[in-house]
């Protein structure tokens, strides 16, 4: 538990956070580990964690009927996997694969997201953090979708 | 054509019909004179052998969008503006041809053009004009690389410039300080008079060549009374322009109300139909195109004149930049009064007025500058990047 | 108003300037579906061809017409001239037949190129996306063959799909010299076997090593993506006039004469292409300039 806490308190997603709320954090996370290849959560399923990646590769994919597999987006070491816990109606909206021997620390979110109901300021400590990370991926979205690198007609 | 300094310049008065006397020597010495004549109802620059050729007692009255010629009674050579020609016409043509090919076991052969170029003698060039082949020196000639279609025309010229009595209804040379006096870069230049005395021109030497010229012909000193009258037409003109410019940091003006809505009202009325581009002393954009035959045996490259104006100026990769009339009107008279500054160190405009009287409906850049300065921003530090 | 002192010089003849030189086509090599790479020989008598990583050429195709290219080549070792182009439009979709053997006309060197000597003792950061690697492999190069003299060196490439890489060979084996250099390769979207990242090139920025003050980022791609990339290093302190982008507009002389590359107070062609972001960043976010 202790080294759970020194990585979760040096990581940047948690910098300046209280440290009853650390502590509280800390109560709902653990140790992970994911083999090549392996599914972390398919889409459609309930979201119950969130998950800090802390060595390794993680792939979102979307399966199209035609195409098949798609590959959207990879996050690698120190990035945050995953707000669907957060936003109703709690179901994950893609695969999350390990394209290689992964280690992260899992939250639980189902956990935490009952304990911000129940203390305010704590939903909004996590809120304003993850607040940050969406936008950050908005604008990397956003420029993914205009296909810069395609040929116009 | 070394310039010489303007006190220490000599004039001399000759009679007005001299200037004949003068063209000869010139073709004598192998110049092609260019001038103004009368055609098609305008004044425009072809070659001109002797005075007849000259439009005398004609004047042109311009205003926005409007230009007509009316009869003059006192016969003078030179008593009028400027008309759609500019002399770019014959230092930068408006179609010319750079070199040819020919398919060969190399892939082709490249010919070289050789352009019979005459050494041209421009005969009553303005002010303005001559401030605009000035700016066409810097464009063409200035930098890293020198364009050899202009400076191969331009080398052996022999400018005969007129210095303006009579201001136009569009000009507003004395806004930009471009007229109507020349004061360096010709061989010669007339002040015509006429009055009780006669019809005669003060000419005033500005280089060896012109002195040259004059040797040959029957002058006599002016005196100081006689300059002064010269002067004073000159300064007459001055007073009575058609048109003003506020230059005071046009270039900031400008480059700080790039989103002013006055370039969406000018659009509205703008037909990009490229006249202003074509009239334009200094406008100086063209384009490069391949020409072949049929069998594909001989290909030529051709430069043309082009302009911002057109649409596909600006394509790239699927589209074109400018695609609004606004962004192409913007580009155009920001480029003539305030990017020209930062590129070539003076204002790209020479307050000819030409661009006033020769587009279709009457857009008056003096009116647009106008318009912004009084309900722009005009921040007090120097703007470097256009917002 | 003031002019410099009379320009015009009598002495000499001009050269022309608008003459290309002829050139065989050694070799052609097709990188992607839509993208190839000339390998050209002088055929006529003259100076050794040498340029500048960042500078083009305006290449002539008998009997079609003219478009500027980058030269992406080894500036060292220029005894062969190198061009990659994407096929585009109606001069480049006849370019992509000719076969070695063939002739091409070319002009130049021309522009101002990336300030690779500028930056010795500086962390490099080279950012491409889709073709813009072309006209920065000739940095690589110049930065490899004088490792020494520089500080960390990165290498941030972003593509469409793992299909559209450049050079594929070769950031295979760059990617094999990590002791040289760190390669990183993103793809917008994948599908089968990829086991990259995927993602925008700008995500892979908090990857990389390097010293914001002390860092010199090299950028070449999309406009749009250029934009995005300049931003980010913002964000990341990376000073502003040590961003260089690569900026295009439509070429017809190269020389600066025929007005058609103006970007405001700039001629794309000389005072270009490469410009610091701090001189171009109210033209990026002009609409129409």
């Amino acid at each position: 538990m202790e080294n759970l806490e020194k990585i979760l308190l040096g990581h940047p997603f948690f910098k300046n956070i209280e440290g009853d709320y650390l502590n509280l954090i800390v109560g709902c996370a653990s140790n992970v580990r994911f083999e090549q290849d392996e599914i972390i959560f398919r889409e459609g399923q309930e979201a119950d964690q969130f998950y800090i990646i802390r060595e390794g590769t993680v792939a979102l994919d979307l399966q199209d009927p035609g195409s098949g597999k798609i590959t959207i987006d990879t996050l690698t070491d120190g990035e945050i996997l995953g707000w669907s816990w957060l936003v109703p109606p709690y179901y994950w909206r893609f695969d999350a694969r390990a394209t290689k021997m992964t280690r992260a620390i899992s939250l639980d979110g189902k956990c935490l997201r009952n304990k911000c109901e129940n203390d305010h300021d704590l939903g909004y400590e996590l809120l304003k953090r993850f607040a940050l990370i969406i936008d950050q991926r908005l604008q990397a979205t956003r420029l993914q979708l205009l296909d810069v690198y395609g040929l116009r007609s | 054509m070394a310039n010489t300094k303007p006190e220490s310049r000599e004039r001399v008065i000759i009679k007005a019909d001299d200037l004949g006397k003068i063209l000869k020597i010139l073709k004598r010495k192998s110049y092609k004179t260019i001038g103004p004549t009368l055609q098609e109802k305008a004044i425009i620059y072809d070659e001109i052998r002797d005075v007849d050729d000259l439009p005398i007692g004609w004047t042109d009255k311009q205003e926005k969008g409007s230009y007509r010629l009316e009869r003059r009674t006192d016969g003078a050579y030179f008593g009028y503006n400027v008309g759609p020609h500019s002399w770019k016409k014959f230092l930068s043509p408006p179609e010319v041809r750079l070199w040819s090919a020919r398919k060969s076991e190399n892939g082709f052969d490249l010919h070289e053009d050789d352009h019979e170029i005459p050494n041209y003698a421009f005969i009553g060039v303005r002010s303005c004009d001559l401030h605009a082949i000035q700016t066409l020196d810097n464009v063409f000639l200035g930098g890293n690389y020198q364009d050899k279609i202009y400076g191969d025309r331009r080398q052996e010229n022999f400018i005969v410039a007129v210095n303006c009595t009579e201001a136009g209804g569009t000009c507003f040379c004395a806004s930009l300080g471009t007229g109507p006096k020349s004061d360096k870069g010709f061989d010669l230049a007339l002040t015509e008079i006429i009055n009780d005395e006669g019809h005669y021109f003060v000419v005033e030497i500005g280089s060896e060549k012109g002195s040259e010229i004059m040797d040959e012909v029957s002058t006599r000193k002016a005196g100081p009374e006689m300059i002064h009258m010269a002067d004073l037409r000159v300064e007459k003109a001055a007073k009575s322009m058609g048109r003003q410019l506020n230059t005071d940091r046009l270039r900031d003006l400008l480059f700080a109300n790039y989103q002013h809505p006055e370039w969406e009202e000018v659009a509205n009325r703008c037909l990009s139909c490229a006249n202003c581009t074509m009239v334009c002393p200094t406008c100086f954009c063209h384009t490069n195109e391949e020409v072949t035959d049929l069998d594909g045996n001989n290909a030529e490259r051709w430069r043309r004149w082009d302009s911002c104006f057109t649409l596909d100026f600006t394509y790239i990769h699927g589209g074109s930049v400018r695609k609004s009339t606004r962004s192409r009107y913007r580009q155009w008279m920001t480029h003539k009064l305030a990017s020209w500054h930062d590129q070539f160190g003076t204002s790209g405009c020479v307050g000819c007025g030409r661009c006033i009287t020769w587009c279709p409906v009457g857009i008056d850049i003096t009116e647009i500058a106008d318009t912004i300065r009084k309900s722009g921003e005009l921040p007090d530090k120097t703007v470097e990047q256009p917002q | 108003m003031d002019y410099e002192a009379d320009i015009m010089t009598k002495t000499e003849t001009i050269p022309d300037p608008m003459q290309p030189r002829r050139f065989r086509i050694n070799n052609v090599t097709w990188e992607t579906p839509e993208t190839f790479t000339h390998e050209l020989i002088p055929i006529d008598k003259g100076p050794t061809f040498t340029f500048e990583p960042g500078q083009f050429n305006m290449i002539y195709l008998y009997g079609v017409g003219e478009i500027p290219i980058s030269i992406s080549g080894d500036p060292e070792n220029s005894s062969r001239l190198f061009h990659t182009t994407r096929v585009v439009g109606s001069v480049t979709q006849r370019l992509q037949h000719l076969k070695p053997g063939d002739t091409l006309g070319i002009r130049g060197p021309y522009g101002k190129g990336w300030p690779v000597d500028e930056a010795t003792g500086k962390d490099i950061l080279i950012i491409a996306g889709g073709i813009g690697l072309a006209p920065l492999r000739p940095v690589i190069y110049q930065l490899l063959s004088h490792r020494e003299q520089y500080g960390h060196i990165t290498l941030l490439y972003g593509t469409r799909s793992p299909d559209k890489i450049l050079y594929y060979e070769q950031l295979k084996k760059w990617i094999s010299r990590f002791d040289m250099l760190d390669v990183k390769v993103t793809v917008d979207h994948a599908s089968g076997n990829w086991r990259g990242h995927v993602g925008v090139v700008t995500r892979l920025l908090s990857k990389a090593m390097f010293e914001p003050e002390n860092t010199a980022a090299f950028v070449c791609g999309p406009e749009i993506m250029m934009r995005f990339v300049a931003m980010d290093l913002k964000k990341h302190k990376v000073p502003e006039n040590q961003v260089y982008l690569s900026m295009e507009r439509n070429f017809k002389c190269g020389l600066g004469f025929c007005g058609h590359c103006q970007l405001g107070s700039y001629f794309i062609c000389k005072d270009g292409p490469v410009f610091t972001y701090d001189t171009i960043k109210s033209y990026l976010s002009l609409k129409e300039v």
